[in-house]
């Protein structure tokens, strides 16, 4: 019992850092019905922009608590800009000029951005992982039991409130901006039918770059958190989390956001009891498991649309 | 969808470009080069005294910014020149390119023989150059390899159009097959004697083999298309990877297999033995005979494969994958049974890479999980982009200048010395590969060869290029 609580408590850290990645393809996916393969390049570049910029700054978690707090959230705007110009360029120059070009195209060419932004990283930074002392330690114990084989304690570390509540936050902000805002309400139309919007005098193109900016602001948010809650990051970090991102958006329903953090949270469920349960080395093919059968069982995911096929 | 006129609003803006706008557009371009190479090459992570440091290179990253923003004012500068220019071109475009396909086609019709007789003759040009006659048929043996990989794939994305991301899978069952059947199971059935034969008795297990994993992954995917079915295809791929690396009992785990027997001439070693090749003909034992040996071994496999794929073309199921590929609905509508077209179409793919894996594992004597990772399936899918979804000579051209480009990554000693301490500029060049896959698609989505010769044609073969296909489907 305790174990499995210890093991939900982790599964939903990591399932929310999956959910902000996975909005990101969400988001992009309703638009321009494309899979912005590089997104999870683009969460890396997030992770990596975060390192350099605490080190910069020799964060290192030994002052005050106010301090660190301050810090960590200049850090995460500095990624937050970084990633957001990374993504903003990727679009204009990858898939803008590829819009209306076959169907592979946009597909083929993200594939391509998504190598160039790996092999840039690691090219430019080296290919050897990254690590960092935890700079957000401690915790709190919730649960404890002493049994014959020693006592098992279920923690839930001061890192993973962080992450839950900033996911919350950040959820809460992006659902505000696409409810209430004229902004979500013309990202909502482009979705909808691009043409018409465009006939009705709204700036598509302009859309699309801001949901390009806004997808890997959360993206580079996930980034951060994701290293400081493993502590290590590498080039290759972003190949994994993007097609686990990708699938949490799928199973979500690929168009909705709610529907993202919920694939997300399940993802990650999976991937943690699995990991737990059965065998830690086939953590992933649970996870591609998942996609395949996601993908092919129910299409439209959870709360998605069914899609509709016009002729 | 808004593309074309889009352009236009492009153009007319670009030929009025004010120098304010200009330098708002240089500005702009100079941020985001800032924003995008500023932090992650002007300040390195590297490891010191037990924590990461960083390393600043001021110099490095403002170069690069300098050279981006210089690019971006030659080509506003240059934009503008080619805009006002293509502007009185234009009526004559449509005629241009009927003429420019003509001649593609004259051209094309001596490229192919030409190209084999050079393929064919390549070990005697080698000859030649005694000191690199090793280094050069090995280069021709890996072209063709890719050229192998990338024919074969060609059937599943060129023909079929289904995009097929793990294809690299299948290049492993075959590697496998091979290493695994001739280490560990032909010895303890058959003997030692088959050993010299084990090539070519697991040649063809291997592609039954492949083929069936073809089928067992196509099956679950016939339903799903597009990029979702690119997805799919790339989590199997890894999941077989994944497999590869935990499945210690079986494949050897990380480590792979290892003493994989190298082929024999039709059962003749190659070696100094009485009863080896050299011997009964007569000649010097050398260790070129078997490079050559296998360079001949590639080079029929790969002709084999483009001979099955050209004829496959003219039967029905080839007009099938052409028909499917180009709209899906109107396919079934005239009752193609779409099922077995995919299927088909990824069990030869597959095929074809497991014929080519068993190639790669004798070739090597050695296999581990390691050579079968996504980057090589982003290889062979660059090399079938770059050469035209659906060309076999574009395949050619583009395995030659992929693996050339490889090498000359290699060569260039003189950016070594431009390069920091210790930078090889072998690194380079998956970023180069990328690279190539973005911009083919943007400025030649349809690869380096865009003619393409009609399967079914009324009187007259006409070459359609591709300027004048319609790019509404892939």
């Amino acid at each position: 019992m305790e174990y499995f609580l210890q093991q939900l408590i982790n599964g939903i850290t990591l399932g929310s850092i999956y959910g902000l990645i996975a909005i990101g393809y969400t988001m992009v996916y309703g638009i321009i019905g494309m899979i912005n393969f590089a997104h999870g390049d683009v969460f890396m570049v997030g992770g990596f922009v975060s390192v350099i910029a605490l080190i910069m700054f020799g964060i290192t978690g030994g002052g005050g608590v106010f301090i660190t707090l301050l810090a960590l959230i200049l850090v995460v705007l500095i990624a937050m800009i970084i990633a957001a110009a990374f993504n903003w360029t990727i679009e204009r120059l990858a898939y803008r000029p590829l819009r209306g070009s076959f169907r592979l195209a946009p597909l083929i060419s993200a594939i391509g951005m998504s190598i160039v932004l790996q092999e840039f990283v690691r090219v430019a930074q080296g290919g050897r992982p990254k690590p960092l002392q935890p700079i957000v330690t401690g915790g709190m114990e919730i649960m404890k039991r002493t049994s014959e084989n020693g006592e098992f304690v279920v923690r839930l570390s001061n890192m993973q409130i962080i992450i839950v509540i900033t996911t919350l936050i950040l959820m809460a902000i992006f659902t505000a901006i696409i409810t209430r805002t004229s902004l979500g309400r013309a990202q909502r139309a482009c979705e909808q039918d691009m043409k018409m919007a465009s006939l009705l005098g709204i700036d598509v193109d302009k859309t699309i770059s801001i949901t390009f900016i806004i997808g890997a602001a959360l993206a580079a948010v996930a980034g951060l958190m994701f290293f400081l809650y493993y502590g290590v990051t590498d080039f290759y970090v972003g190949f994994l989390a993007g097609i686990k991102a990708f699938t949490a958006a799928v199973l979500g329903g690929i168009g909705s956001l709610p529907g993202a953090m919920l694939g997300g949270i399940i993802i990650g469920l999976i991937e943690t009891f699995w990991s737990a349960y059965f065998t830690v080395e086939y953590k992933d093919v649970a996870a591609f498991a998942m996609l395949a059968a996601v993908l092919i069982f129910m299409p439209q995911g959870i709360l998605g649309r069914p899609e509709v096929e016009k002729v | 969808m808004a593309g074309p006129a889009k352009d236009t609003k492009i153009t007319q803006e670009q030929v009025a470009l004010t120098p304010a706008e200009m330098a708002k557009d240089l500005l702009v371009t100079f941020l985001l080069a800032l924003a995008i190479l500023g932090p992650l090459v002007g300040l390195r992570t590297t490891s010191g005294s037990g924590t990461l440091i960083l390393e600043y290179r001021p110099l490095w990253a403002f170069g690069m910014v300098a050279a981006v923003v210089a690019v971006r004012l030659l080509s506003l500068l240059y934009g503008m020149g080619k805009m006002a220019a293509q502007g009185r071109a234009a009526p004559q475009t449509a005629a241009l390119a009927t003429a420019k396909a003509k001649t593609a086609i004259d051209w094309g019709k001596f490229l192919a023989p030409t190209l084999l007789v050079l393929a064919v003759a390549l070990p005697f040009i080698a000859m030649l150059f005694p000191q690199m006659e090793r280094r050069i048929v090995d280069l021709g043996i890996l072209v063709l390899t890719y050229v192998m990989l990338g024919w074969g794939l060609n059937v599943v994305v060129g023909l079929a159009g289904l995009l097929d991301l793990g294809y690299v899978a299948f290049y492993a069952v075959g590697a496998y097959s091979y290493g695994l059947l001739a280490t560990r199971y032909f010895p303890a059935w058959f003997g030692e004697g088959i050993l010299p034969w084990a090539f070519f008795v697991t040649l063809p297990i291997a592609g039954i083999l492949a083929a069936l994993w073809g089928m067992i992954l196509g099956f679950p995917v016939l339903r799903l298309r597009g990029d979702y079915l690119a997805i799919v295809t790339l989590a199997f791929g890894e999941i077989i990877r994944i497999v590869l690396i935990n499945w210690m009992d079986f494949t050897g785990g990380p480590n792979g297999v290892s003493g994989i027997p190298r082929p024999s001439f039709f059962g003749l070693p190659f070696d100094d033995s009485p009863g080896g090749f050299a011997a009964t003909f007569g000649l010097s034992p050398k260790p070129i005979q078997r490079i050559v040996f296998l360079y001949y071994v590639i080079l029929v496999l790969a002709l084999i494969t483009n001979y099955v794929t050209m004829k496959l073309r003219k039967l029905p199921i080839g007009r099938a994958w052409e028909a499917l590929r180009e709209d899906e609905i109107a396919c079934r509508s005239l009752g193609i049974n779409t099922t077995n077209t995919k299927l088909t179409a990824f069990a030869i793919g597959a095929m074809f890479a497991g014929f080519a894996g068993s190639f790669f594992a004798t070739r090597q004597g050695f296999i581990s999980p390691e050579s079968f990772n996504f980057l090589e399936s982003a290889t062979i899918l660059a090399i079938v982009v770059l050469g035209g979804l659906g060309s076999q000579i574009g395949v050619v051209a583009a395995a030659v200048v992929i693996v050339g480009f490889f090498e000359v990554f290699r060569e260039m000693n003189f950016l070594k010395a431009i390069l920091p301490e210790g930078f090889d500029p072998v690194q380079l060049r998956m970023l180069a590969v990328g690279l190539a896959m973005v911009l083919i698609m943007r400025w030649k989505p349809r690869g380096l060869v865009t003619s393409r010769d009609p399967t079914v044609y009324l009187k007259e073969k006409k070459a359609v290029s591709a300027d004048l296909v319609g790019e509404g489907h892939g």
